[in-house]
């Protein structure tokens, strides 16, 4: 079976870090820096604030591929240093110092955050030209990359947490961007509730590591979790920080704020509702690996959560006739197959941090082609209307086309190396869970071939059906340039990563070694089932979306695909789980209605205020009755120290 | 016959000798009285028109002066040690709490000189009958009807408080608890707005609070039948000397002592006065009731439970650790149904108290540091957070129902903006002040409390959960809620007396969050207690 014993020996080993890796402090202070000029600078800083903070995200990511190349020299087992920045908290026997952890793994991160980023924010010159704000724009794309940095970087739970709750401030910041919109406002409020959820996980989480290990640094807890810690422990640790992972990361049951969520700017949704910082779910799992490693329920319930939201997305996708809302589904059940294959253990989760690294090319790419279609289609957005784009803008066709077949697995492309990969990892074990996970992953591919060819399809192939003012036309360089740098990647990164297994080596000492291990079925089998499946898919939404004419208004559609439309009911089933001890708590408030605020809890939070009313009757106002309840205090403590004594 | 000659022998000890008294180690608590009773001199003599200012002068000055003096004692090791025939000692804990007990009242002084624009101070009321604005107060106002008083009795309440905490037997603890109690049940009945509310608040203080102190009382004298002194440090070599006669005598007046102190930290279930009477009290005083008085009386609980009990501690302690686990939970849980801001903090520092009794119960000098860092944490946001309270009105008076915050977050970003960061600091969100503080308290507990120290950071850690609810719940509610229809609740602007406070509570709450190796460092270093 698998084993951890190298994770220990690796980690155990981050040594003190020398040379540039001493300077991994830059890394978040640049960024942090060009936030820092342009919000308090204000309107001086107009002019040349975008750019600087483009060339803050550039050279953080110069510093980032230095530390990387000297890392990249440095023995497999001495690549892990670790950076002590001040003693943050020094409480009696309990210290928490801020310092940062930089190994292959947080390095794998900062590469792809700084450098997709900073492709963004290129992009985004571009794509904000004319926007009034353009320089409270950057700054946020900035504080978003420092915090994103930090989260990444980060050596303890703690420091993790205020990167956590940074790139949430900053996703929450941009989605409402344009809060002159009240419908974006309220997508951005959506945003902030659903991930006060999965926070308070993440947060209930860290305060049982502090409470059973006494610590909350990444070595500590590993020591302790590794040493004997009880596996209820272990589980509830887990549990709790797969409800943060899930609330980050848009997984089932709290993946209802991704669609609304790309009411942010389009290049917004590239880099943190695509590339980054949905993904942070799926890094703070793979992180806390020996946690998981030693709490089995809990890595079940992360696998079969990434299964059903796999599935939830896709079938969410293909219903969506919104680009960017079809876009995000796919996100979300691409990071279902990364959430499945991090759940799986050191079989899967190598893999599952590559599909992120070249999922983050591809899904960027094409997020920055939805952006450029936008902009040449004056800022529509519904697929019903477009149709025949590929003579208009060729360079967007080609850049697009090149993700679609990286996300469908075609071979050679990116998406093929990496999901292959997680669907023969899902494949292997015992028992019926290969061949429950195995078929999901695989019925999943089929189904995202069938959606992304259709969104493909509808929007460059099949007639044109353009509404009679556009004019559709190539976006200028700063757009194009950052989708080829990306298209290229979406082509080569896995082909190139894959070779020898460089890029699972790499990742080794952080998710841990594993024996060989077989499939269920055998590994061409596989492989062939899912391309036929994947060929299927093409094929169904070539025969629906390219060859038949696509009606320009929304047919009716069937139960299942109204459903889909709907999002599978998920913001009605949030309503009655979530929305309501937050909205309607509030909007009782308002109206100072007691029996609502009692009658609006569900769950625990019943329990909660239905207690909470109860006892406040004892709060009656009478001197008389508090000075009995002060006598009644006395004469139980008196008498029950007595009986025990 | 012996006993007829020792009958016979004269009644005259055998040599009367003055205590010593050591000046510079109660300078401080000296400077304020004398602040206090110039005040009453400014009070009766100084004319109308000038008194409001001078009172304030006189107060920060003396406050400011005494802070100065306590700083320049704590430097010189002479001052540390017990002083009036051990009555009070003066050593890390008191001169820590101390100066937290001047520097927060300096803040809660300037609180209470908010005018916003009026002629007097805008909280308190000239005259019990009058109707804020009506002719009657005006007429109130012209005959120098002023509202100055509250600046004296807040000095005469500072006096009290700074000897609690540091007070060496029973006795001077009782002195001192009354010293700052009856001030405070006066200012509590000072409202100008809901007058009704303020006087039933008043009294409903003072009968708590005298039915509080009788405990304490019974206590102390069930004490001193034990161990024979009221001394503190004698009772504790009696205590572990078990050598005492009376020993059922200990239990109850360890029990009776520790309810009347409970009483003051508004410790379930001696609570039931917190929530009415911080919400009736004027909210200046609200602020610096809930600051203040904490600190001095965990102050007093600290050198009880370390100084005094510690030895006997398994007798006592369940009771202890019952009350300590009470205050969390019905602090947190009451708090979900509130409608009232000032009822809402309210139930947020019984919740406070609960989590600072957690620290103390782990009897161990980092227990001490905790608390004394926790106090202080929490004693400035709380400060700065009433301030705003006062800063909100709807029609003239404070909007304190909490349908009337909603929308706030839109017409007044950075007052909306500061309450919310001050909300996150009583949740215990990192980089706030109220993080570091609860890390500092339930570590202690952790380490050295044993099975019930974790339990109890269990319940504590849990009841966090509940009580973030309620304060995200608000940001919520300011943020993301239409503002009601009706009158418009604004932000007042305030006077820079208010402004101040409110900076420097929020400030403090932001560097204890981000940098607080210091103070923590200092309360490290003042966490040891002195016998005499």
């Amino acid at each position: 079976m698998t084993s951890l014993a190298t994770l220990a020996a690796a980690d155990g080993a981050a040594t003190a870090a020398t040379g540039i890796t001493a300077y991994a402090w830059l890394l978040v202070a640049l960024p942090m820096l060009g936030a820092a000029v342009l919000l308090l600078g204000g309107r001086a800083t107009d002019k040349w604030g975008p750019l600087f903070a483009t060339a803050m995200s550039w050279a953080a990511f110069v510093v980032g591929a230095i530390i990387w190349i000297s890392m990249v020299g440095r023995d497999p087992g001495a690549r892990a240093a670790s950076l002590h920045l001040f003693s943050w908290v020094p409480a009696g026997s309990f210290n928490v110092d801020a310092g940062m952890l930089v190994d292959q793994l947080s390095v794998t991160f900062v590469l792809l955050v700084t450098f997709v980023g900073s492709l963004i924010h290129v992009y985004s010159l571009g794509y904000m030209e004319h926007d009034p704000d353009k320089r409270r724009f950057f700054a946020y794309l900035n504080l978003f990359v420092a915090a994103m940095l930090l989260l990444v970087l980060a050596d303890s739970y703690l420091l993790l947490y205020v990167g956590w709750e940074g790139v949430g401030l900053a996703s929450y910041l941009l989605i409402g961007f344009w809060n002159h919109n009240p419908a974006y406002a309220t997508a951005a409020n959506k945003a902030f509730v659903v991930n006060r959820v999965g926070d308070f996980g993440l947060s209930v989480a860290i305060m049982i590591m502090f409470a059973a290990f006494g610590t909350v640094s990444f070595a500590g807890v590993q020591q302790a979790a590794q040493g004997g810690a009880g596996e209820g422990v272990l589980t509830a640790i887990g549990l709790m920080l797969l409800l943060g992972a899930c609330g980050k990361s848009a997984q089932f049951p709290l993946q209802s704020w991704l669609g609304d969520a790309m009411a942010g700017p389009t290049p917004v949704s590239a880099l943190i509702h695509a590339a980054t910082m949905v993904t942070a779910g799926v890094y703070l799992v793979v992180r806390s690996g020996f946690i998981f490693h030693g709490a089995p329920n809990a890595q079940l319930v992360v696998v079969i959560v990434g299964a059903i939201t796999l599935l939830f997305g896709a079938v969410v996708g293909c219903a969506k006739d919104d680009i960017k809302k079809a876009l995000a589904a796919s996100t979300m059940s691409q990071i279902g197959y990364m959430m499945l294959a991090a759940g799986l253990g050191p079989v899967g989760a190598a893999f599952a941090i590559f599909h992120l690294l070249t999922h983050g090319f591809f899904k960027a790419g094409m997020f920055l082609g939805a952006g450029s279609v936008m902009h040449g289609m004056n800022d529509q957005v519904d697929m019903r209307r477009f149709g025949g784009l590929s003579g208009a803008m060729k360079i967007t066709w080609v850049t697009f086309g090149l993700g679609w077949l990286a996300i469908l697995g075609v071979p050679p492309f990116s998406g093929f190396w990496s999901k292959d990969k997680i669907i023969e990892a899902a494949f292997i074990g015992e028992g019926w869970r290969p061949w429950v996970f195995g078929l999901t992953a695989l019925i999943g591919a089929g189904i995202t071939a069938f959606y992304m060819s259709r969104l493909f399809f509808m929007t460059f192939h099949g007639k044109k059906r353009w509404t009679d003012d556009v004019h559709p036309h190539e976006s200028p360089r700063t757009m194009t340039v950052p989708m080829m740098v990306l298209a290229v990647g979406s082509a080569l990164l896995g082909l190139v990563l894959s070779i020898g297994g460089t890029f699972t080596h790499w990742l080794e000492p952080i998710t841990g070694s594993h024996g060989e291990e077989h499939p269920v079925l055998s590994v061409p089998v596989i492989t062939i089932l899912t391309l036929v499946l994947v060929i299927g898919g093409i094929a169904l939404a070539w025969m629906r979306y390219w060859r038949d004419s696509v009606p320009v208004a929304q047919p009716t559609g069937s139960l299942a695909t109204r459903a889909a439309r709907r999002d599978l009911y998920q913001d009605d089933v949030n309503e009655g789980v979530f929305m309501r001890p937050g909205l309607h708590l509030t909007r009782a408030l308002v109206f100072a209605d007691n029996r609502g605020v009692d009658g609006g809890f569900g769950g625990l939070a019943a329990l909660v205020g239905g207690t909470s009313s109860r006892l406040r009757r004892l709060q009656n106002g009478f001197a008389r009755s508090y000075a009995l309840t002060m006598l009644a205090g006395v004469v139980v403590i008196l008498g029950a120290l007595w009986v025990i004594q | 016959m012996p006993a007829v000659t020792v009958l016979a022998a004269p009644m005259v000890p055998a040599a009367f000798k003055a205590a010593d008294v050591s000046y510079g180690a109660i300078a401080p608590m000296l400077i304020v009285v004398a602040g206090a009773l110039v005040g009453v001199l400014v009070e009766a003599f100084a004319p109308r028109r000038v008194r409001h200012t001078t009172q304030l002068a006189l107060a920060l000055v003396t406050l400011v002066a005494a802070f100065v003096v306590l700083v320049t004692v704590s430097t010189k090791a002479t001052n540390r040690g017990g002083t009036l025939a051990q009555a009070v000692i003066i050593d890390g804990p008191s001169l820590f709490l101390q100066g937290a007990i001047l520097l927060m009242s300096v803040l809660g002084v300037l609180t209470m000189a908010e005018k916003f624009g009026g002629q007097g101070s805008d909280a308190f009321t000239p005259m019990g009958a009058a109707v804020p604005g009506s002719a009657h107060e005006a007429a109130a106002l012209r005959a120098g009807l002023a509202t100055s008083e509250v600046f004296p009795l807040t000095l005469f309440a500072v006096v009290g408080m700074m000897l609690f905490p540091a007070a060496g037997d029973l006795l001077t603890m009782f002195v001192a608890l009354e010293v700052l109690s009856l001030p405070l049940y006066l200012m509590c009945g000072l409202a100008r707005r809901r007058r009704l509310l303020s006087q039933e608040a008043s009294l409903k203080y003072f009968l708590l609070g005298a039915f509080s102190s009788a405990f304490f009382l019974f206590g102390a004298a069930l004490m001193y039948g034990y161990a024979g002194s009221l001394n503190i440090a004698d009772i504790a070599t009696a205590v572990s000397g078990a050598s005492a006669n009376l020993e059922g005598l200990l239990l109850p007046g360890v029990v009776f002592v520790m309810v009347g102190l409970l009483f003051k930290v508004g410790a379930v279930p001696f609570h039931s006065w917190t929530p009415d009477v911080y919400q009736g009290a004027p909210t200046p005083v609200t602020g610096f009731m809930a600051a203040c008085t904490k600190v001095a009386a965990f102050g007093a609980i600290l050198r009880i439970v370390y100084v005094g009990i510690e030895a006997n501690r398994w007798d006592w302690r369940g009771g202890i650790i019952a009350v300590a686990a009470l205050t969390m939970v019905v602090g947190a849980v009451l708090s979900v149904t509130q409608t009232d801001v000032k009822r809402l903090l309210a139930y947020s520092s019984i919740a406070h108290a609960g989590f600072i009794l957690v620290a103390v119960l782990s009897f161990d000098r980092t227990g001490v540091s905790g608390t004394l860092f926790y106090l202080v944490a929490y004693g400035f946001m709380t400060i700065a957070g009433f301030a705003i309270v006062s800063m909100v009105r709807q029609g003239g008076s404070e909007a304190s129902h909490l349908s009337q915050w909603a929308g706030l977050g839109r017409n007044h970003p950075v007052v909306a903006g500061v309450f919310a960061f001050l909300l996150l600091a009583f949740a215990g969100i990192p980089l706030t002040s109220g993080f570091t503080a609860k890390f500092a308290a339930f570590s202690p507990a952790v380490a050295f409390g044993g099975t019930s120290g974790v339990a109890l950071v269990v319940i504590g850690v849990l009841c966090s959960v509940i009580t973030a609810f309620v304060y995200v719940r608000l940001i919520v509610l300011m943020y993301f809620t239409e503002a009601p229809a009706g009158e418009a609740v604004v932000a007042e602007t305030a006077s820079p007396y208010t402004t101040i406070a409110i900076t420097v509570g929020t400030l403090v709450t932001l560097v204890l969050g981000v940098l607080p190796t210091q103070v923590l460092d200092l309360a490290e270093r003042s966490s040891q207690f002195l016998l005499k």
